[in-house]
């Protein structure tokens, strides 16, 4: 509940706060603000914040020089494909747990969290050669299963930890009602969860999207996406403070946007329910 | 409870998540487990067979092991303490009644969104760049030298970038955790005569103690692994290289898949660790 | 019809039985109401019947075939449960209508009868809210409204008037009595409420520990209960029961006398005490009585306006017709 607090309290208090956001948030601020500024304003000295000519120079080369558009669409299947398969086989299993628990149902849902735990590295050799063998290696199909399986479990969770939170009495109901256990899904969970189901999607299509392990080692030019496209960025080169600042914008902005929208499902996703 | 009926239909649901997760975790597992044991160099005559516990003993023994150790602990540990008392100050700063209270959240949540490639890159080009970088620009302004962050002070730059990204994940937790402490224990502990930092230390704190526990353990585990932030910015030098970098390097780099799996056992052992206590807390979560 | 047939039905848990070897014939039309104290095993048996759970051992027949092994919506039973169990997504129109729609039947059909049900259960104006627009009362209607739409067999009641308030509750015990009487379809009916049990059964089956105590008309267990605990559960104020030389003297372990047949006098009477607290209703008044030997304290039931106080003695006469006697297992006594 909202304490009564006397006015300049209160000033006081949002005066803290924003600077101190602002000053977290500089960083992105200041990438976004550079992007705009021709590269010899993006160095000067000292610094222009807000001052320069705008120009929209950089993202036309950055869009022409590094075919930004095909790790951009990489990066859309990669997230979308992975939360959609993802989504697919989780729903039944959250459905089997939240509602079906039986003795052993604790116990996997641990042992799925557990996976989610194995360190990438101490893995990735013997991925890299599977990946090999069966022609995964940079492809997109490849990067969906591996970004798939490392999010199963987070997915899984989520789904679990709102379907909980439908009464078993509803679904109960919808039995008596007549209903199959296909019916039950489609026309009762389903449309309950749904608030649930899309924040689910929203963060793991996040988490997949950012994912920078995997994406880095398992692709090289057919399947990269944004996150490899922004490391090629790390040579030398990246005096191009503008440019860099440019592919950094169209990198991150379409996930700040969603992440915005995510916020409050992301404390529970990534706690496993844990903290609410 | 429920029928004979569900009952299958459950396992049968569950079935396809369960067979693949543990294909996704007993295959590469046993996979390195296999190659620890092996002399395998894929570029140098590939696998020569069976080693022991040689791997292991080399792994250990090598001259950038304990270091690597060392830098590991380094920064989990000074991001773990910079996250989780950064965080508790902002998520009671942020609890605090004011005006635009949803717009400062978006904006200290942001860095939380924002890919770890790119994130490196900003810090490293724009900030801690040593001529153009605007860290550079300031040190001027104060007629200070401009330091070469990320080759003569690697570490605290990594360390950081790093908090930046996580100062976020565990404000947004604990100020989670704040808002569900009953303000009528606060007003209780007031009517009882309790100053703030009495109330903070008895009421807040105690509160927290689980929420903390579990920003500790699941940054743990990320933090463990952390990758994209060293390869971006040092490529592991000047004193960066993680004990996941290492064995980065061992597998990838050098070609020394015996090796770097032997490594990624230890990685496993240390990472379970960590988990098994993250499972208890999340566990008897699952009770009530 | 309606007839439903349990035949040594047992239900285990893991290794608890909850439900020992239980028969009970429930005829058709026949209001049955389920009572006992939580943890009886009286919802259980509910959902049994529904197909909600597998019965562990023995058979149930409906109208006199097997219906053992059918998933519920075979059954032919319509449900209320205890929360309601409305769709939350759907109006309420939509949700009376989903048993229909999940029985392929037409339309206009479905229409027709939503409109019926909607209107005996004065719905009319609500069909096109959600259940969250809805007060708790219009729910329990909705809920009743889906079951009825149905034409069951027999409806099933899951303690459906725990979360209303007193007032309402009172109201719709009546609402659902009158619509027993309107559909003459077989309902059972679980409450832990045995004023609900009186009020509403035409049969009244006492559950304790998964075991039935007592099967029989309302009148009949407040009569001749066969038991302590019968006799306990039935009847409010609760029965008082004495034990020792005053129960000896009846040739009884225990005795049992209902406070509304003890009568009150501030001159003389069989037993002697003190009075409590008194609880004035009005149209009665409770009184506690301290002090009565093997029996403390002995509650009575006396006029509204009976003038006691606090630390009165007062002098209590049992009516001696009324006086029920139990053996030390608790068993009636002829």
């Amino acid at each position: 509940m909202a304490r009564a607090v006397t006015p300049r309290r209160k000033l006081i208090n949002t005066g803290a706060a924003w600077a101190v956001g602002l000053l977290i948030f500089f960083p992105i601020l200041w990438t976004i603000l550079t992007s705009f500024k021709s590269e010899a304003q993006a160095i000067a000295s000292p610094p222009i914040l807000f001052n320069f000519d705008w120009t929209l120079e950089n993202y036309g080369v950055v869009m022409e020089r590094s075919n930004y558009a095909r790790f951009l669409w990489n990066s859309i299947i990669i997230a979308g494909g992975s939360t959609i398969l993802g989504l697919i086989v989780a729903v039944p299993a959250a459905w089997s747990m939240a509602f079906v628990p039986s003795r052993r149902t604790k116990d996997i849902l641990l042992w799925m969290l557990s996976t989610k735990m194995l360190p990438a590295v101490g893995v990735l050799y013997p991925i890299y050669l599977l990946f090999i063998q069966m022609g995964l290696l940079d492809s997109r199909a490849g990067l969906v299963i591996v970004m798939m399986l490392i999010n199963l479990p987070i997915i899984i969770w989520m789904l679990y930890t709102y379907f909980r939170e439908i009464p078993v009495e509803i679904l109960e109901a919808a039995r008596m009602d007549g209903a199959t256990l296909r019916e039950e899904v489609l026309y009762i969970l389903t449309p309950m969860a749904i608030p649930g189901i899309a924040s689910t999607m929203l963060l793991n299509f996040i988490l997949a999207w950012n994912e920078a392990f995997w994406t880095l080692n398992l692709t090289a030019v057919d399947a990269a996406p944004l996150t490899a496209f922004i490391a090629s960025y790390s040579s030398p080169e990246g005096l191009f403070f503008a440019k860099l600042s440019a592919a950094s914008t169209m990198a991150i902005a379409p996930i700040l946007i969603l992440g915005w929208f995510s916020q409050k499902q992301l404390v529970r996703g990534l706690t496993f329910g844990a903290v609410k | 409870m429920a029928t004979k009926a569900s009952r299958s239909a459950a396992r049968l649901m569950m079935a396809p998540a369960v067979v693949l997760l543990l294909g996704w975790m007993l295959v590469p597992l046993i996979m390195t487990l296999w190659f620890s044991f092996r002399t395998y160099l894929p570029l140098r005559g590939g696998d020569q067979g069976w080693t022991g516990f040689d791997n292991y003993v080399r792994f250990v023994t090598s001259s950038a092991f304990w270091p690597a150790v060392q830098t590991t602990l380094i920064i989990v540990v000074g991001v773990l303490i910079i996250t989780v008392v950064l965080g508790v100050l902002l998520a009671m700063l942020l609890d605090q009644p004011m005006w635009g209270q949803g717009v400062v959240r978006i904006l200290v949540i942001a860095p939380f969104f924002v890919m770890p490639t790119v994130s490196a890159l900003v810090w490293k080009n724009m900030f801690m760049d040593p001529v153009n970088g605007l860290f550079a620009h300031l040190w001027r302004f104060f007629g200070a030298e401009p330091i070469s962050w990320l080759s003569d002070a690697a570490m605290p730059s990594i360390i950081m970038i790093v908090s930046w990204q996580w100062l976020p994940f565990a404000t947004l937790i604990l100020l989670t955790a704040i808002q569900s402490l009953d303000s009528e224990q606060l007003e209780a502990a007031e009517m009882d005569g309790a100053p703030k930092l009495k109330q903070f230390y008895y009421i807040i704190l105690p509160h927290l103690g689980r929420a903390i526990t579990i920003v500790i353990l699941i940054q743990t585990i990320f933090l463990l692994a952390i990758f994209a932030e060293i390869f971006v910015t040092t490529g592991g030098a000047f004193g960066t290289r993680t004990l996941s970098y290492l064995i980065f390097q061992r597998v990838l780099e050098s070609q020394n898949v015996g090796l770097g799996s032997a490594g990624g056992v230890y990685a496993i052992i240390l990472a379970n660790i960590v988990a098994i206590f993250l499972m208890r807390i999340v566990g008897k979560n699952l009770d009530n | 019809m309606g007839q439903i047939q349990l035949k040594q039905v047992t239900k285990s848990f893991g290794d608890v039985q909850v439900i020992p070897p239980l028969d009970l014939t429930i005829e058709d039309g026949e209001f049955t109401v389920f009572v006992g104290p939580s943890g009886c095993g009286k919802s259980t048996l509910l959902r049994l019947i529904a197909g909600l759970e597998d019965i562990t051992t023995g058979h149930i027949e409906i109208d006199g075939t097997d219906a053992t092994a059918l998933v519920p919506a075979k059954r032919g039973l319509a449900m209320v449960f205890q929360s309601y169990a409305l769709y939350p997504h759907m109006t309420v129109r939509k949700n009376i209508a989903f048993p229909l729609r999940m029985a392929k039947m037409d339309q206009a059909e479905i229409d027709k009868r939503v409109e019926g049900a909607a209107s005996v259960l004065n719905l009319t104006d609500y069909l096109d809210r959600r259940p969250g627009q809805l007060s708790g009362g219009q729910r329990q209607r909705v809920a009743i409204g889906r079951a009825i739409v149905r034409e069951p067999s027999a409806f099933l009641f899951d303690e459906p008037l725990s979360n209303l308030d007193a007032a309402l509750r009172v109201g719709m015990r009546m609402e659902i009595s009158e619509l027993h009487k309107k559909l003459d379809t077989t309902m059972i009916y679980v409450t832990h409420d045995q004023v609900e049990a009186m009020t509403m059964a035409d049969k009244i089956v006492v559950l304790q520990a998964g075991v039935i105590e007592q099967v029989g008309s309302p009148l009949e267990l407040y009569r001749n209960p066969r038991n302590i605990f019968v006799a306990g559960f039935i009847g409010s104020p609760r029965m008082n029961f004495i034990e020792g030389p005053e129960a000896a003297s009846h040739n009884a372990h225990t005795i049992g006398i209902r406070p509304e047949h003890i009568e009150v006098s501030t001159t003389a009477g069989h037993w002697e005490g003190t009075v409590g607290v008194a609880e004035r209703l009005g149209s009665d008044t409770f009184i506690h009585i301290h002090g009565v030997p093997g029996c403390d304290p002995m509650t009575v039931r006396a006029g509204g306006d009976v003038a006691v106080k606090h630390g009165d003695t007062v002098y209590l006469t049992p009516d001696a017709t009324q006086i029920h006697k139990f053996d030390a297992e608790g068993l009636r006594i002829a």
